[in-house]
């Protein structure tokens, strides 16, 4: 085998896919290893946190680190790992369901925080692991097993949220735009900060309103001549949902990250190499005495 | 020589400045101090008191019957002055002044007095200063310890209305102090967070909730220091997420609550469990259910603890007892967690998480770190490394991501393989379970057996946990000179020790519970775990703590009620 080879497996894991024949997670897979291998990284030097869903099975199907915990909870132990591991490359991968909906609360406070992360939605705007039921970002009036007379509830717009909380790094992404999509996760994980990606995906067996041809119908790329760092262009941008949905970064401008306000920590090894003892405590004692 | 000093007002007013000033002034003439706040869950009005106890032999709790009462309000006249016997003292400002407590009553032009050292906010000091007077304080010790709680300006006026307050009264309490022995001076909560420090927390995350903040408070206080992160969380559920993920990647983390919050952390206990992450939890118990009494005590969350989350999954649960166990007990928790990759629980309440007492300081050399992680025998020899390996102890070789050459950590909440990827299948669900189960034979090996205190080989035996040790204690020197009586103290309640139970109930003809839940939590456990039934049972269940003369009260009832 060439070495171009043994790298392209670099990070395939031996586990089975469990995805359904044309789901547009195998897009998001394959761009994720690409822009990892592009990028030089190591599996060792990855983690992969995700929470319960379709999307929260990739890093299965990858070989890193993983930690696959709770529904909804993808985003509290990736941002702790980072903050106790700085070498670490930490990802999340969660579903539209997992992030805004069991997990909006985590969404809104991480963006404050602004740990070095990058965080890739896969948003089919419905739920899939449980057989099709309203997710967050389904359109109003759209008939599930559970929204029996169409979807009453207003779907939120993630990219808007995000915009609002202070993100830093806000894009969209879509699986039928491959090299787009490879570019924008290149572009996250080196953002200095928390990196979103609204990652547009069909589900083949349960979304048969958001279709692959639906998005390929309107997604169109944002010039290069977008001026990337102007919050109010972006908000306006980010409002644009319908016949023509944008995809690329919205927003991006460097703020302190969350390990840069640690400035106790500035000059210390990083909190698992932290040399300590017992004794090193004691001092503590003096001002109960 | 034992004095019992209570201090009460609104909230506000500074009763807890008051309280300070006495019980630090007391600590370091030698004394042994039992200081025990009870507040209202409110900033400004209401009712607030500090029972101040100080003795010149080891005191373990509160006492019901005052000596000196300071009022800084006519509430704390009212609700208190009952406790007062023929030879106390209570002082207030004139206007208090009540037909209660007429004859041991000192009403003193307090808020003039205050006014003329400089300030009205200093009503307390000037009571304090009298206080001092009633005692025969010897000034001169006092103003180090006024130097050290004060800055400048504020010192002057304090030192201001201390001596005026002390030229209000005459002297009525004789004080025989012991040699000084080396003290400090700890709450529950500041012995949990300097347990933690010392057992090399580098990572806590919490969101605050009375009475458990005094833990996170005390951690973030030191976080520049210690060089640690104390992050607060959005939530309960993202705080345990949070300290699992860095439990996780390495580092030793932690987080509290108090029941409600607990709630919220349940699903995560499991997730810690079934990813086999180190966890140390510190849940500081109040009356529930949901909000219940924020600020006052109950030990309430027993049966919770012990089934939070579904399914089945090891945990150790430890009750602290006092605030110098709270300090052992963390650490040795912290290395049991490392040491079977598992939660473990330390379970106190609002009574021990607030109480100051006296005690010797802490050893800290006979305490260690115990990681248990694996090292480079294991990444290096494996060709692939499997984070949930099946081996014959049951236990996994436990690496770190990024600290493991090539290798890789996976860890999965779902049902997993040897690897970590998700699986369905039957064979390996069981081999998971067993493997997962088999730590609580090893924990039940750990356990430590109960505090005994009294006779070894009593016909009453009273049953009690955590924080209990300290009034149970008072209650059997109140009662052993005229029964045969004895008590065992649980700290180590999940998985029971059972051994001094089992043999010092030979001759018991009276089991008694005695705790501070309504429905007996501890005996249903020992009922469950060993088939003993307890035959009488002392609750308390209004959010207030026993004290010893309490619980020696209700003993005698019992016994009364049995003849």
């Amino acid at each position: 085998m060439t070495n171009e080879a043994e790298s392209q497996k670099l990070f395939d894991s031996d586990d089975e896919i469990a995805w359904c024949p044309g789901c547009g997670n195998f897009a998001i897979l394959t761009a994720i290893k690409t822009a990892l291998l592009e990028l030089n990284k190591r599996p060792e030097e990855i983690l992969m946190v995700s929470g319960i869903g379709q999307a929260a099975k990739l890093p299965h199907y990858i070989r890193t680190n993983v930690f696959n915990g709770l529904h909804g909870r993808a985003l509290p132990p990736a941002v702790a790992a980072k903050i106790v591991n700085p070498g670490l490359t930490v990802i999340v991968h969660s579903g539209d369901g997992d992030t805004y909906g069991e997990g909006g609360n985590h969404f809104i406070h991480n963006i404050r925080r602004n740990v070095d992360i990058a965080h890739f939605v896969h948003d089919n705007q419905i739920y899939a692991l449980t057989k099709g039921q309203a997710s967050p970002t389904t359109a109003l009036g759209q008939v599930t097993g559970i929204q029996t007379q169409g979807n009453i509830d207003q779907p939120l717009n993630p990219l808007l949220l995000a915009l609002a909380a202070g993100a830093s790094f806000v894009a969209r992404g879509f699986t039928g735009h491959l090299e787009h999509l490879i570019s924008l996760m290149k572009e996250a994980i080196n953002h200095p900060g928390y990196a979103l990606i609204d990652i547009l995906q069909p589900c083949v067996s349960f979304n048969k309103v958001n279709t692959h041809r639906w998005y390929a119908d309107r997604v169109y790329e944002l010039p290069k001549d977008y001026d990337t760092g102007n919050l109010n262009h972006a908000l306006e941008q980010a409002m644009e949902w319908g016949e023509k949905i944008p995809i690329g970064i919205f927003y991006r401008v460097e703020k302190p990250t969350f390990a840069d306000r640690l400035v106790w920590l500035a000059d210390r090894p990083s909190l698992i190499d932290r040399v300590w003892e017992p004794r090193d405590a004691e001092k503590f004692m003096k001002e109960l005495e | 020589m034992d004095f019992n000093i209570l201090v009460g007002g609104a909230a506000g007013q500074g009763v807890d400045t008051v309280a300070k000033v006495l019980e630090l002034i007391l600590k370091k003439q030698g004394v042994e101090v039992f200081s025990h706040k009870d507040y209202m869950s409110r900033v400004r009005g209401g009712h607030n008191f500090h029972q101040i106890r100080f003795a010149n032999r080891p005191i373990y709790s509160h006492r019901e019957t005052l000596d000196v009462l300071l009022a800084l309000d006519s509430t704390t006249v009212e609700v208190h002055a009952s406790r007062l016997s023929a030879q106390s003292v209570l002082i207030g400002d004139k206007s208090y002044r009540t037909e209660i407590g007429e004859g041991k009553a000192l009403w003193l032009p307090l808020k003039e007095k205050a006014i003329e050292a400089g300030t009205k906010l200093t009503e307390g000091t000037v009571a304090a200063g009298a206080v001092l007077r009633l005692f025969d304080f010897d000034f001169e010790k006092v103003w180090p310890v006024l130097h050290s709680l004060f800055k400048a300006e504020i010192f002057e006026v304090n030192r201001r209305a201390l001596e005026i307050g002390y030229t209000l009264v005459e002297p009525q309490f004789k004080l025989d102090f012991p040699e000084i022995q080396p003290r400090i001076m700890v709450t529950g909560n500041q012995a949990i967070g300097l347990g933690a420090l010392a057992a090399g927390v580098s990572f806590y995350s919490g969101y605050p909730m009375t009475p458990s903040t005094g833990i996170m408070s005390y951690l973030a206080d030191k976080m520049e220091e210690a060089g640690i992160v104390v992050e607060q969380a959005e939530d309960e559920i993202a705080a345990i997420n949070m300290a699992i993920g860095a439990s996780y990647a390495g580092a030793r983390a932690m987080t509290a609550t108090s029941g409600g919050g607990f709630c919220l952390m349940v699903e995560g206990l499991g997730l810690a469990a079934m990813t086999e992450t180190p966890l140390v939890i510190a849940e500081i118990q109040r009356p529930g259910p949901v909000t219940g009494f924020p600020t006052r005590t109950e030990q309430g969350d027993l049966s919770f603890v012990l089934t939070a989350s579904q399914g089945e999954f090891p945990r150790m649960v430890i009750a602290l007892r006092d605030p110098e166990d709270a300090f052992y007990q963390t650490v040795r928790a912290f290395n049991l967690a490392d040491k079977y990759q598992i939660p473990v629980i330390l379970l106190g309440d609002q009574y021990l998480g607030d109480y100051y007492q006296t005690i010797p300081p802490f050893d800290f050399s006979s305490l260690t770190i115990e990681r248990a992680l694996a090292g480079e025998e294991v990444w290096k020899k494996q060709e692939h490394y499997q984070r949930y390996k099946l081996t014959e102890d049951g236990i996994s070789p436990r690496l770190v991501p990024g600290r493991c050459g090539t290798q890789v950590v996976l860890a999965d909440s779902d049902e997993h393989t040897e690897d970590g990827h998700i699986t369905e299948a039957a064979n390996v669900r069981v081999a998971m379970t067993k493997k997962r189960l088999q730590r609580l034979a090893y924990l039940k090996k750990e356990t430590q057996e109960p505090w005994v205190f009294g006779q070894t080989d009593p016909e009453i035996l009273l049953l009690a946990w955590g924080s209990s040790a300290g009034p149970v204690r008072e209650a059997i020197e109140l009662l052993e000179e005229d029964y045969s009586i004895g008590a065992l103290i649980f700290g180590d309640i999940y998985p029971l020790p059972t051994k001094l139970l089992t043999d010092m109930k030979a001759n018991v003809t009276m089991l008694i519970n005695v705790e501070q839940n309504a429905t007996g939590q501890l005996a249903a456990l020992i009922r469950q775990e060993t088939l003993i039934d307890c035959t009488h049972s002392i609750l308390r269940y209004d959010g207030r703590p026993m004290s010893g003369q309490y619980i020696s009260d209700r003993v005698k009832e019992v016994i009364a009620s049995d003849k």
